[in-house]
């Protein structure tokens, strides 16, 4: 719990402190915020609110929020304890959001993705109709200006209060990744404390790249339904991110001071793969050539790559979009991409 | 594309609300009621059971093969509960394991290959949450379902069965044509989790199932089904050979509308119908800290630190953290 001075509303960061749940340790608000909310004696990660997030990852003055107007609306009449809305209004008081995730375009180390980070402590970041639109919405501008998308999950799961339709923004939020996969678009999801239930069953198993924060809870169902389904212990550090990596199903555990340069380079080294062609001039720079990775790669080894391994390279199919891939790839929402708006730098 | 924008008042579910949304869930979980291998025989001629994920095991509380409806092959996929003691052990109530996902996919993936129609009929409470399913990746098996069928180039009929358990279901619940019998209910959580996070209590899970609004017809002006399936009688655990020809009848009828279809417009029809999903409003509202570029001379002035140059705000006083932690609140 946060201790704050008793005389303004908002004592603000400095001048408080916050008990580390991890080691017990106080420490100053100012200090955590100066180590990106990292404990500076145990390494515990704190939860961090969208704009910090914004701080630590991309380039300084390069986020454009979009879709900044999106509000959710009570379509089932939900009541529990107290209405929807009641709930919405006290999180959009406690955070200065609308709902529970913010998107824009923006720049990591000067390459532009799209990128949607979400605030836990809006209804416990939970996913309903707008975080689920948002995020399609975010996918489908990566689609259409091919720039890699980028997910920063924190969230309880599924917003209950909106019923199947926040069910369905799993879906809503998937089939653009298909699409980005036979486009050629990178999706990298970057895993925070927590990340469980729905958003987890969704986009957030599905980065081409999953990269984690330490320690953070990362798991499908709660740990106590686990523990119950079975009546037995469960494994020691169940359910966190050096679990899934032990387990194979996220990539790295990196630690929130080294968490930009990872995503820099991760950047670098996944472009966006090269268009069907049309906008082959414009790729003139990329390190293996208009023809696509994997044909430049053969194209460097010469036959050596057929013959000692085997492997026949088919250089339509290498280029990236073959003609079977192309028809799906048109279907898309190109709609979104403006005229006006100049072509994704490379 | 805009989402639905109709409001409800809130109100606490009143007690005849309670009482229809608990009677459809009895029956919904009516042990007599049909499961996908009751139906099969009833609708498909030479259903051939396939088992295995080809990674890990065989997950009995999912079933598929290939079978043929009307002389044509086509794929049938299904939740498979049991029906006493030792079938339900069998069956683990339903409820799969990741390998039933991965199962799924990769009957899915034969049905595209072949150009088979894909069937599907839900029935669970939910993905199984046991540890061995979370080492096993359950999030990932139902994640990667999910995301092969929106992009599957063949029709995908989904028939909500009994229970409707979120992921678990939806894992093989998207479709182009999504029709729920009667008396079959779709949530996001089971009334049960729903009241337990919600209303602390177990005890209120007639009340979450009322508020959650999961019956057959309120998922129908949800938009998240597209038709709703009668049952015979006074439901369709008293004649399953009944309950299988209406439901024959109207996967047929879809069908013959779906394999019409270029593999191109299905796709597009289907993301279309997934995108539509939703109830939001778009107010228009500007970004809350607009971005635009600073004239010259600020930016000079800003570089040299002269006074009376504002600093860009950072985003972390736009949005910042309140300092310390913060309670947990659970999502489905
Ligand atoms: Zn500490």
């Amino acid at each position: 719990m946060p201790i704050k001075f008793p005389f303004s509303r908002r004592a603000g960061p400095s001048d408080a402190w916050t008990k580390c749940p991890a080691c017990d340790a106080q420490v100053f608000n100012r200090q955590l915020e100066r180590s990106a909310r990292v404990c500076p004696g145990c390494g515990h990660h704190f939860r961090m609110s969208i704009g910090e997030r914004i701080d630590l990852l991309l380039d300084p003055g390069s986020f454009e929020e979009r879709d900044a107007g999106l509000e959710a609306i009570d379509r089932l009449g939900f009541h529990d304890e107290r209405p929807y809305d009641h709930r919405l209004e006290a999180s959009r008081v406690k955070t200065g959001l609308r709902d529970a995730l913010v998107w824009g375009v923006a720049r990591i180390d000067g390459q532009r993705v799209a990128i949607a980070i979400f605030d836990f402590r809006f209804m416990g970041g939970s996913m309903g109709s707008v975080v689920g639109e948002k995020l399609a919405r975010c996918f489908e501008t990566a689609l259409a200006e091919r720039i890699p998308a980028i997910v920063v999950s924190a969230s309880g799961g599924a917003r209950m209060q909106e019923g199947t339709l926040s069910l369905m923004q799993l879906a809503k939020t998937t089939a653009p990744l298909a699409r980005l996969d036979r486009a050629g678009v990178p999706f990298i999801a970057v895993l925070t404390d927590p990340t469980t239930g729905g958003v987890l069953a969704s986009f957030a198993s599905l980065g081409d790249v999953i990269v984690a924060e330490p320690r953070a809870l990362i798991g499908f169902a709660g740990a106590r339904v686990a523990s119950d389904t079975v009546g037995e212990e469960l494994p020691d550090g169940f359910q966190t991110a050096e679990f899934l990596l032990e387990h194979g199903f996220v990539d790295m555990v990196v630690p929130r001071p080294e968490l930009r340069v990872t995503l820099a380079r991760l950047l670098r080294l996944l472009p966006v793969a090269a268009d069907d062609g049309q906008e082959a001039a414009a790729l003139g720079e990329r390190p293996w050539g208009p023809l696509g990775a994997l044909s430049g790669f053969a194209e460097r080894l010469g036959g050596a790559v057929s013959e000692t391994i085997g492997i026949e390279v088919d250089t339509e199919v290498a280029g990236n979009g073959g003609p079977a891939t192309a028809g799906t790839t048109a279907a898309a929402p190109s709609a979104t991409r403006s005229p006006d708006e100049p072509e994704a730098d490379r | 594309m805009t989402g639905t924008t109709t409001r409800v008042e809130a109100t606490p579910p009143t007690a005849e609300a309670i009482e229809a949304a608990w009677q459809r869930v009895q029956l919904a979980r009516h042990p007599q009621r049909p499961r996908t291998l009751d139906l099969v025989p009833h609708m498909f001629t030479e259903f051939t059971e396939l088992h295995g994920d080809r990674a890990f095991g065989d997950d009995a509380a999912v079933v598929g093969g290939p079978a043929l409806l009307e002389g044509r092959p086509v794929m049938v996929i299904g939740h498979q509960k049991g029906s006493d003691t030792e079938s339900n052990i069998l069956r683990n109530f339903g409820s799969p394991h990741p390998e039933g996902f991965r199962k799924a996919q990769r009957l899915m993936r034969l049905a595209e290959k072949l150009g088979l129609p894909v069937i599907t009929f839900l029935d669970t409470a939910g993905a199984f949450p046991g540890p061995a399913a979370e080492e096993r990746g359950q999030a990932e098996a139902i994640a990667s379902s999910i995301k092969l069928m929106t992009g599957l180039q063949v029709p995908i009929v989904v028939i909500v069965l009994g229970e409707g358990g979120s992921g678990g279901a939806l894992a093989i619940g998207v479709g182009d044509a999504v029709l729920a019998l009667e008396n079959a209910v779709y949530s996001v959580i089971s009334p049960e989790g729903c009241a337990s996070i919600l209303w602390r209590s177990r005890e209120e899970a007639r009340t979450a199932a009322a508020a959650m609004r999961m019956t057959a017809a309120d998922q129908l002006d949800l938009g998240v089904v597209d038709a709703v399936v009668a049952e015979p009688g006074e439901g369709a655990h008293t004649d399953h050979a009944a309950t299988a020809r209406t439901l024959r009848a109207a996967i047929l009828s879809a069908l013959r509308r779906l394999t019409s279809l270029e593999a191109e417009e299905l796709l597009a029809s289907r993301y279309a119908r997934l995108r539509g999903i939703g109830a939001y409003l778009d107010t228009g509202a500007g970004a809350t800290h607009p971005v635009e570029p600073p004239s010259l001379g600020r930016r000079i002035g800003r570089m040299l630190r002269l006074p009376g140059v504002p600093r860009r705000p950072r985003w972390s006083e736009i949005w910042p953290s309140d300092g310390g932690e913060d309670e947990n609140e659970r999502g489905a």
